[in-house]
């Protein structure tokens, strides 16, 4: 224990941090309750190191585990005498053996203000794909930059790849600054070629903070060795980091139906997690892509019987009409649903070890359907080091493009950047059952792309849309319904006066207006436009 | 929005994932170890398939070992919910007198549980086994995949785990391969007890602090379950007030002194807690690397 019960008298101040078994009191659903975040860049950049050195400061680590680390630095620490932070994380005994990270592994940790689940993904190139895994769920990316290296073409891939899978903000851990004796002009200039770097990758947020994970500086406390950097320590950031709030809830619902719960002959109910939208009881729904029609009877929630659930539930609900839904069919909305495509265009990284050549033939696995899909085009390849879209006739391992695919058949899909649940794929190799894709749809269906989109519609109809929603959408809805209630109503008022104007006096008859005629005829108005509307099934959607 | 409590978001994962095995797989199995983590699996699983039952069985892997009330809560919870609920014994094992005492914690675990469970699997040709392992447990467990796929031979190969982004599991298997299934992968210990609390779930009462009839061996509080477990020169039966934070053989599970009696107290204990719940399980200690070597021998 001699080395540990050295340094472990400098741990963060005591009371401050608590064990990763306790989570503290934080006000669940708040913006700070949950942070879930990676460490990615380049081999050596001292991930794992920086992770394992938070997990100890912040008191995450316990005491038999600190007796294990202490054997362990021994064994295999490249530390001398010292803790060797990254056996902490390291959890494989490849990963120990060889001082590299090659899986991801997560951990779990709390502090007074917040919780975290940190992925700590590897660096090296070959195992890109475990990177990725952890960004796909991540909030919020911490890239460390060597600062004797700058940036790395690693450096490069990860920002792309965690731009690519929707993480919107990112910190720039500058490591090592005790190796460059804490030198600002060092970590300036890796702070302007990092923001010139990504500068079009559609990060909300960058932030730069110099740190020596090794030695602890500016990771749990502010460091006096960088006086001119004014701002927080790594985890202090990270516990006050705000997270733009969650999109806003789907105008349309969607549920991939999982399983067919059917345990006797009176219950038939689907089964799955709400991927978009909020289901109500008794809404219209269209079974997807067949575009079969019925309406919501009951919803089961883990809690019991609902009348309504929204995205990331597990429900099971039941339908008001026998209709023939399996597993893979999406039960949607009638306005607002998913599209049905045949064919499709996607941004592909490809994880497979054969590289991807046109005419290739896979599973294509999306929520909780699967298709055949083969490969038609490849449309370009990402240049790593410009980012610039080259053209390619094959992808190789670790390698980014864009794809045509045809299916065997059509799915409901979303774009990516619209949905998670409905526009993220996998694409697996049908003899060897590997992962060798993760797809990101791209139809570019989404309205809000910015300058890529702008152009394919006239500006006042695109004014009209944004103003007043599209087509068939529960907002143009609601402006139309508003519109035909306040002409509808004005008129009843003027011909309710007019019939009545002659016996009584005016300001008593427009008195009995507001006061009966009005609540009476909204309900009849609301009722009209309640209705189903058979019209209301947007292209594509069905049939 | 609906907004999801933390504990709302992990039930709704665990059930997506339990779901996704039932649909996906020919013959999945629930590894009922009659401990917490099994105790909210098995509650979930009751979820996932509500109204209707989880269309698979529960199998007890029964090393012999087992503490009495875990065995009495195991029968009595299976009649409880009406599922059917396998028990296999390694009796090659049983036969070759393999025990935690004589031939040490790391034979015995091999051959009565590790290997006992390959049989089982084997036997009744289960494709998918729901396991409770978190993956806040251990390090190597860490690293653990959702699905985890394991060989014909049931050895994982943690150099060439399948990548598992989103929620989007890869169920696809050769004949033979099998998956090992953790739906509680992101649960923490707390999160377990949590989960108990809010959603009332029957536990093994050993979880709870009571006088305990005990013998201090090896740094650790063994409870003397049974006459099987002699003892050594010098040792002598004390009656302390003590629970276990996790379940396993008795001989091979170190209790801890404790007053907490309910489920509050267990919560607030564990909140003081400098020391991980695996620290009572003797067989972590088999070396730093230890559960990535069972594992990838087919432990769980």
């Amino acid at each position: 224990m001699g080395a540990l019960a050295e340094t472990r008298g400098a741990p963060a101040p005591a009371g401050a941090f608590r064990p990763a078994n306790d989570e503290g009191q934080n006000a669940e659903g708040s913006a700070r309750a949950l942070l879930r975040f990676i460490t990615c860049g380049s081999v050596d950049d001292g991930k794992s190191t920086l992770i394992g050195r938070i997990l100890y400061e912040a008191g995450a680590v316990f005491d038999d585990q600190l007796t294990a680390l202490d054997a362990d630095s021994r064994k295999f620490g490249t530390q001398g005498q010292a803790p060797d932070f990254a056996l902490l994380v390291d959890g494989l005994s490849a990963e120990r053996e060889q001082g590299i990270t090659i899986d991801v592994a997560y951990r779990y940790f709390s502090t007074a203000q917040r919780s975290f689940i940190v992925a700590d993904t590897p660096g090296h190139e070959q195992y890109t794909r475990n990177m990725a895994t952890g960004a796909s769920t991540a909030d919020l990316a911490i890239i460390l930059v060597d600062a004797r290296k700058g940036l790395l073409s690693q450096t490069r891939r990860h920002s792309f790849i965690v731009s690519l899978v929707g993480v919107r903000r990112v910190v720039v851990a500058v490591n090592k600054m005790d190796l460059v004796g804490y030198d600002e002009a060092v970590f300036r200039r890796i702070e302007a070629d990092y923001r010139t770097m990504a500068a079009g990758l559609g990060f909300t947020t960058v932030d730069f903070i110099p740190v020596s994970a090794r030695d602890g500086e500016n990771v749990t406390q502010a460091s006096r060795l960088t006086p001119w950097y004014r701002g927080p320590a790594l985890l202090p950031f990270l516990e006050a980091v705000t997270l733009a709030g969650e999109a806003p809830e789907a105008p349309g619902f969607a549920l991939p139906v999982q399983w067919v719960n059917r345990p006797d002959l009176d219950f038939r109910g689907y089964a799955g997690m709400v991927a978009q939208g909020r289901l109500r009881v008794g809404a219209g729904i269209a079974v997807l892509p067949s575009g079969r029609r019925s309406s919501i009877a009951r919803i089961l929630a883990p809690s019991g019987e609902v009348s309504q659930a929204s995205a990331g539930q597990s429900v099971t609900v039941t339908l008001a009409d026998e209709v023939d839904v399996s597993r893979g069919d999406v039960i949607a909305s009638l306005a607002d649903g998913p599209l049905i495509r045949q064919d499709l265009r996607a941004r592909l990284l490809w994880t497979g070890e054969a590289p991807l050549r046109e005419g290739g033939e896979f599973i294509l696995k999306l929520a909780t359907t699967t298709a055949n899909a083969s490969v038609t085009q490849l449309q370009h390849r990402l240049d790593v080091e410009s980012f610039a879209e080259v053209p390619a006739d094959e992808l190789p391992m670790n390698a980014i493009g864009l794809a045509s695919l045809r299916l065997d058949r059509p799915l409901a899909v979303q774009d990516y950047v619209q949905s998670r649940e409905l526009g993220g794929f996998i694409l697996i190799e049908r003899l060897s059952n590997q992962t060798v894709a993760f797809g990101f749809i791209d139809e570019g269906l989404s309205t809000q792309r910015g300058a890529g989109m702008a152009g394919q519609e006239p500006s006042l109809r695109r004014a009209l849309v944004r103003e007043l929603g599209r087509p068939g959408s529960a907002r143009r809805r609601a402006f139309v319904s508003g519109l035909s209630w306040r002409a509808g109503s004005s008129l009843m008022l003027a011909g309710a006066t007019i019939a009545l104007g002659a016996s009584e006096g005016l300001a008593a008859t427009l008195a009995i207006g507001d006061f009966v005629l009005r609540p009476l005829a909204h309900r009849v108005h609301e009722r009209l436009w309640r209705r189903d509307d058979a019209g209301a099934l947007q292209d594509g959607a069905g049939i | 929005m609906i907004q999801l409590s933390h504990l709302q978001k992990l039930e709704a994962e665990a059930i997506f994932i339990i779901r996704e095995v039932a649909a996906t797989c020919e013959k999945p199995v629930l590894l009922y170890s009659i401990g917490k983590d099994s105790a909210v699996l098995l509650h979930l699983a009751m979820k996932a398939f509500h109204p209707g039952k989880p269309p698979f069985p529960l199998l007890h892997v029964d090393t012999t070992w087992k503490f009495r009330e875990m065995i009495a809560f195991r029968d009595e919870t299976a009649r409880r919910l009406g599922l059917d609920l396998i028990v296999h014994i390694n009796q090659e094992g049983v036969g070759a007198g393999v025990n935690p005492f004589s031939s040490g914690s790391r034979l015995h675990t091999d051959v009565m549980k590790t290997q006992g469970l390959k049989q089982a699997l084997d036997k009744h040709g289960f494709d998918a086994a729901f396991g409770g392992a978190r993956r806040d447990e251990e390090k190597s467990r860490a690293k653990e995949r959702v699905f985890s796929l394991r060989s014909a031979q049931h050895r994982w190969d943690p150099k060439n785990q399948r990548p598992e982004p989103w929620r989007l599991f890869n169920t696809r298997k050769a004949a033979g391969e099998s998956f090992r299934v953790f739906p509680l992968s992101n649960w923490t210990e707390k999160d377990v007890w949590d989960y108990i609390a809010l959603e009332n779930i029957p536990v093994v009462p050993l979880y709870f602090a009571a006088p305990r009839p005990v013998v201090r061996r090896n740094g650790a509080w063994i409870m003397r379950d049974d006459e099987r477990m002699a003892l050594l020169p010098g040792e002598m039966v004390k009656t302390r007030l003590v629970r276990f934070r996790t379940l396993g053989c008795y001989p091979l599970t170190g209790a801890v002194e404790s007053e907490a009696a309910s489920l509050t107290d267990i919560i607030a204990e564990m909140r003081a807690s400098r020391s991980s719940e695996r620290e009572g399980r003797v067989i972590d200690h088999d070396g730093s690397g230890s559960m990535e070597q069972k594992k990838q021998e087919g432990y769980f």
